[in-house]
């Protein structure tokens, strides 16, 4: 890990501080791309910074938001078959909240609910607006549940440490299957239950290496791809069939 | 050591990728099977979306088949002109197989027709394979062999569109073997099979060819199969992960090395019991999925090369 630049900027920060009374809240990221090689197995983010003394710190991770299908399965002569489905608009395909109190001390609902400050307070509107209510609750839970369970809706939790009064940090987990776009962090410095200041940060999920190539080239030269997926397969049967004739 | 695989989006063991591949190839090469009928719920199992384990599995049989053939091809042991006409109705079945399999993941049915078809014919396959081989495990000795006739006639023999196969003796309707290609084919893009286990015994019982030519023109028509269905499935699905391909070809050709030789040495039955248990437990681990009550009644819809 780059330990060394990142202690030398908290320290500046930390030497900095006495001046920075117009700058009530400063956060930075250790790293502000990612990227998915070949060897990816997930990665740590450290996010840190420094607020006003006295006050609190939540952090939402956005990715990048798609529709999603959620289907609810129902028994038919003894299988379980996708039977109904919500189509979710702008769903983020991941999100964590951090917090270095409760939740629920730090911001009221209405806060919570504006800057989606929790899983169950994400605005999840369906495709389709005649979906009743109690089966909008069932798929939204549901929708949660199996982002949770893959590891994109994060474990929620406070894991803001305060180094002194005024500065934090926390790491931030990105899993290997974690998808590609731009991300939004946005760091909230609370007091009172509001919203004091605001900033947002940006983070790049990105392929790189073979991996990146190969994706970019099986979706925007598929025929291509297809046709070299071929050669490689005779190439290699050919090369079989060669290495091993003698038996 | 974990590699992250760039189409199936999902970060795997390079060995156990290999070791798969290995065992696979390696029952492969000891049965004389294909082996996609196990590798593809393998690679279910092991978290690869479906709609990727088929179309990658397809690229990874057309490899092994190319090597299969090179060598009945050198005995002279293909019939390419009955190939050629399996082949014809092979295009076609693959062609609409990958539309079903597009149109299916639309609907948001595709894992569960995959699951459904393979439970279908793992489970006629094992049982068939089982009971065959038990059979001989204990009768081996009185062997009461009664020979078939030579010729016999059937409705099939009225058909038109008559043609003479001289490698295979025979001289019958092109409507048959077209018929079973493209039931191969659908198959192909479907389950990502090579279809073997069908068209064998489709080819010597239906259409009656000599046993010496079926498997290197079944291996034929193959390639050539699961070459359409590899490209329709790159162009229209974006579901071919090479890099999968790749590996799993990797340890399958040195496993059906190791599978021949031991084959080789080895008497038949036990074995083949053993492999017919093998594929009634996949079977079974597959029913079992889909009869169970989920731990969860609702689900994300796959997004893998969906866009």
């Amino acid at each position: 890990m780059r330990l060394g630049p990142i202690l030398l900027s908290l320290g500046i920060m930390a030497l900095a501080m006495p001046t920075s009374a117009q700058n009530p809240l400063v956060a930075d990221l250790s790293e502000h791309q990612i990227q998915i090689t070949t060897g990816f197995t997930g990665t740590d983010v450290l996010l840190f910074g420094t607020v006003e003394s006295n006050s609190d710190v939540v952090v939402v991770v956005r990715g990048p938001e798609v529709d999603t299908t959620v289907w609810r399965r129902d028994r038919y002569a003894g299988i379980w078959v996708n039977d109904q489905r919500v189509v979710f608009e702008s769903v983020p395909s991941f999100y964590a909240v951090r917090s270095s109190a409760e939740l629920d001390e730090v911001a009221s609902d209405t806060v919570r609910a504006r800057h989606s400050m929790g899983a169950n307070f994400l605005r999840l509107r369906p495709q389709d607006r005649s979906v009743s209510a109690a089966d909008l609750k069932a798929f939204k839970a549901g929708l949660i549940r199996n982002k949770r369970r893959q590891g994109l809706f994060a474990p929620e939790g406070e894991g803001i440490s305060f180094l002194g009064g005024e500065l934090f940090r926390t790491r931030l987990f990105f899993p290997s299957n974690v998808p590609t776009g731009f991300y939004d962090i946005e760091v909230f410095m609370m007091r009172e239950g509001r919203v004091a200041h605001a900033q947002t940060t940006p983070l790049i999920v990105s392929k790189a290496g073979l991996g990146a190539d190969v994706f970019y080239f099986a979706h925007n030269y598929s025929a291509f791809y297809g046709l070299l997926a071929i050669l490689l397969a005779v190439a290699a049967g050919a090369l079989a069939a060669f290495v091993f004739r003698k038996n | 050591m974990n590699i992250y695989l760039p189409i199936a989006e999902i970060s795997v063991n390079v060995f156990l990728l290999l070791g798969m591949g290995g065992g696979v190839g390696f029952l492969s090469g000891l049965f004389g099977v294909g082996g996609g009928f196990l590798m593809t719920p393998l690679l279910i199992f092991i978290g690869v979306a479906p709609a990727v384990a088929v179309a990658t599995e397809a690229n990874q049989i057309m490899a092994a088949s190319v090597s299969g053939v090179l060598a009945h091809w050198r005995r002279g042991n293909v019939d390419f002109r009955m190939g050629g006409v399996l082949l014809l109705g092979g295009t076609l079945g693959s062609v609409f197989g990958v539309w079903l399999f597009t149109f299916l993941r639309g609907l948001g049915q595709l894992d569960l027709v995959i699951s459904l078809c393979y439970v279908v014919l793992l489970g006629v396959v094992g049982s068939l394979m089982f009971v065959e081989s038990s059979r001989a495990l204990f009768r081996r000795r009185r062997q009461a062999d009664v020979r078939r006739k030579l010729h016999q006639h059937h409705w099939m023999h009225g058909l038109p569109f008559k043609m003479r196969f001289r490698k295979s003796k025979l001289y019958i309707s092109a409507l048959l073997p077209i018929l079973i290609g493209f039931i191969v084919g659908v198959l192909a893009a479907i389950m990502g099979v090579g279809g073997g286990f069908i068209m064998v015994p489709a080819m010597i019982y239906l259409l009656g060819m000599p046993t010496s030519v079926v498997v290197g023109t079944s291996l034929f028509q193959i390639i050539f199969v699961t070459g359409t269905v590899t490209f329709l499935q790159a162009t229209q699905n974006q579901t071919v992960d090479a890099l999968l391909a790749l590996i799993l070809l990797t340890g399958g050709v040195i496993g059906a090395q190791i599978g021949t030789r031991v084959g080789t040495r080895l008497r038949g039955e036990q074995l083949r019991v053993l492999l017919a248990l093998l594929v009634l437990g996949v079977c079974g681990k597959l029913l079992f999925d889909l009869v169970a009550t989920p731990g969860d009644l609702f689900i994300i819809a796959d997004s893998v090369g969906g866009h």
